[in-house]
């Protein structure tokens, strides 16, 4: 049997507002966020389309232009916008550049500690009596480490480079996402409607990805983009151990690390990695704070 | 009291084991050969080679070799670095109060002024104070200390001359360490300039560390004190005619203290963390630098027992908190 459907015309300023029209309103009321959400649009822009956006190939070394200020300033050139570095690279192409991996250790850190973490923290959640605390302990282990400090034990039995960056930051994040998912898991477990997708029958898997996970997920979004900051800061301060990505990768960490011998004459091979990764750092942190507010409104005094 | 702190030892022990096992872990998980990785670049000829496993006791099944490993921790026996051939516990022991210390002035620093800034932030809510600490304690958070050091170091020792680049104290002064806490060791010493030299060199490495701890409390304390003033007795203490000045430090400072109690708990891995970083970046002889250092020569014993000694302090810390937590709020104390 078919219904006829009603040709009434719906007045659309009736309509409870879509989910994602009403997270916008609220994301962009808070100016910080949007101003972070910006800055990182830009700094996912240069990333993306980095050979273009550069003036110059970040190792190509300019044998006649070692350490040249800024072009604002006296002795500075126009082809160096932002000077160059004591081998002469110029230094706006490196940092264009150096976007691409700090994003890429970000993100593949965040989904290589997010995955596993929500699957810690569901198994946790569904079964408490065995399976749970004995997670839980080893979590606390790792907790009990300060992060960057196991990050550097574990790059120092793995080895420097990229992928034991990721492989280290996403361990270390990975206690956080457990105990996030767990919390939200055992809330949600008591809810009426878990009750009735059991009696309907629902399996484990169904029930812990499609009946459970999707009202978790606001937490761990917020998680997600605080850690994606923290990945970002923790693996440019092995980059500065000289334990991260190596040289000539133009890492900014990497960067400022071998910038260090030069800090009495050439400030800006000092100040400007550091400043990208403050900036970027700060610029996700807002955002933190705006996706927070939007999506998870009972946080919003807890930290 | 007494089975609150009962239970929260009894919490330490699984987790103490859980330590254990993560360094000793650490060592197993060095790709190849730990004997010819501690050897280094050369070839071992085979019988060295034998012997060695069979001195590091690595020829036995894996229980076993935990089994000697904890029982060696029991003892005391943290092994020696296989740099110096001094014990780890003596090189630890020696360079731990340059790192507490420093510790120390950077705790001092952030809470004198996050607190300070909290408070008159919460007062003054919504004004360009506000505003202004919530910024900057944003950027605070978000600092690459170890580029914020760099900074510092630019400014005020290169170009002003203010402070000293690096080290504890200037070498000129000869320092008997008797607590090894060099403010107080040079009160002792018989040179006038010393304890001032001492100062100098501890202000820019603390405020490099302290910086991220400052901005997380300047935050919590101005959170929870707001959260403290729109209580009933608050309202009560300033309808009974007290001063401001009273209700604020009093009654309200007193109570929004104790998440900003937990704050500071929680802050020591962050320090410590930190003083890896601080200490590289100042040439400050203490646990970070040691560690680092060690890292870059293969010292494995170091390593290993390095991070259980520097975790079972996080542990230890961690501990107190929740013990002064419990004291401070009964509810706490009381719950299951």
């Amino acid at each position: 049997m078919t219904t006829p459907t009603p040709a009434v015309a719906v007045d659309q300023s009736l309509l409870y507002p879509s989910p994602y029209k009403e997270f916008w309103q609220a994301f962009s009321k808070n100016k910080g966020a949007v101003a972070g959400l910006l800055f990182m649009l830009l700094v996912v822009f240069c990333a993306l389309f980095a050979p273009w956006v550069a003036p110059h190939d970040p190792s190509e070394q300019f044998r006649d232009a070692l350490l040249t200020p800024p072009s604002w300033l006296e002795g500075g050139q126009w082809q160096y916008l932002l000077g160059t570095d004591e081998l002469g690279r110029d230094l706006l192409s490196r940092l264009i550049h150096g976007s691409r991996l700090s994003l890429l250790i970000g993100l593949s850190s965040v989904v290589m500690s997010l995955i596993p973490g929500i699957l810690l923290g569901l198994l946790a959640g569904f079964f408490p009596r065995i399976m749970g605390p004995s997670i839980m302990r080893l979590m606390d282990v790792m907790l009990a480490l300060p992060s960057l400090l196991l990050a550097v034990a574990i790059v120092a039995i793995l080895g420097p480079g990229l992928i034991n960056t990721v492989i280290a930051i996403a361990v270390v994040s990975l206690p956080s996402y457990v105990r996030l998912t767990r919390a939200a898991v055992m809330g949600e477990l008591n809810r009426d409607y878990v009750t009735a997708a059991r009696l309907a029958g629902a399996s484990l898997p169904r029930l812990m990805f499609v009946t459970v996970l999707p009202n978790c997920m606001a937490p761990l979004i917020v998680q997600a983009t605080l850690s994606f900051s923290s990945a970002i800061l923790d693996a440019a301060a092995l980059g500065f151990l000289g334990l991260g990505v190596q040289p000539p990768t133009p890492e900014w960490g990497t960067m400022l690390a071998s910038a260090r011998d030069y800090i009495e004459r050439a400030w800006w091979v000092v100040s400007l990695p550091g400043l990208t990764i403050l900036l970027s750092v700060l610029a996700i942190n807002l955002m933190g704070d705006g996706l927070r507010d939007a999506l998870d409104p009972k946080l919003k005094n807890a930290a | 009291m007494l089975s609150f702190i009962a239970r929260r030892l009894g919490l330490l022990i699984p987790t103490f084991f859980g330590i254990t096992l993560l360094t000793f872990a650490l060592i197993r998980l060095i790709p190849g050969d730990p004997v010819e990785v501690m050897m280094g670049e050369r070839r071992v000829d085979p019988e060295m080679h034998a012997q060695a496993m069979e001195r590091l006791g690595l020829n036995k099944p894996l229980y076993a070799q935990y089994i000697d490993y904890v029982g060696k921790l029991a003892h005391g026996d943290l092994g020696e670095s296989l740099r110096t051939r001094t014990s780890v516990w003596s090189e630890f022991k020696s360079l731990f109060p340059a790192t507490l210390e420093l510790s120390i002035a950077a705790l001092i620093f952030a809470g004198v002024f996050g607190l300070l800034a909290g408070v008159i932030a919460a007062l003054k809510r919504g004004s360009l104070f506000d505003h202004g600490v919530m910024g900057i304690s944003l950027a605070g958070y978000s600092m690459p200390i170890f580029w914020w050091g760099l900074i510092l170091i630019m400014f005020f020792s290169v170009s002003l001359g203010w402070t000293p680049v690096s080290g504890r104290i200037d070498l000129l002064y000869d320092i008997e360490p008797r607590t090894g806490f060099m403010l107080i060791d040079t009160l002792f010493s018989d040179d006038e300039g010393a304890w001032l030299d001492a100062l100098r060199h501890l202000i820019l490495p603390s405020i490099v560390l302290g910086t991220i701890p400052l901005a997380v409390i300047a935050r919590m304390t101005r959170s929870s004190m707001l959260e403290v003033l729109r209580e009933d007795y608050v309202r009560t203490a300033r309808a009974k005619g007290l001063s401001p000045a009273r209700v604020v430090f009093v009654h309200g400072l007193r109570n929004a203290l104790i998440p900003v109690l937990t704050v500071f708990g929680l802050q020591t891995g962050t320090l410590l963390a930190g003083a890896v970083l601080t200490e590289t970046i100042f040439s400050w002889p203490g646990i970070g630098k040691w560690l680092i250092e060690a890292i870059g020569a293969r010292d494995y014993p170091v390593v290993q027992n390095g991070i259980l000694l520097i975790a079972c302090l996080v542990i230890l810390v961690n501990f107190v908190v929740d013990i002064l937590y419990g004291l401070a709020n009964p509810r706490i104390r009381h719950q299951r």
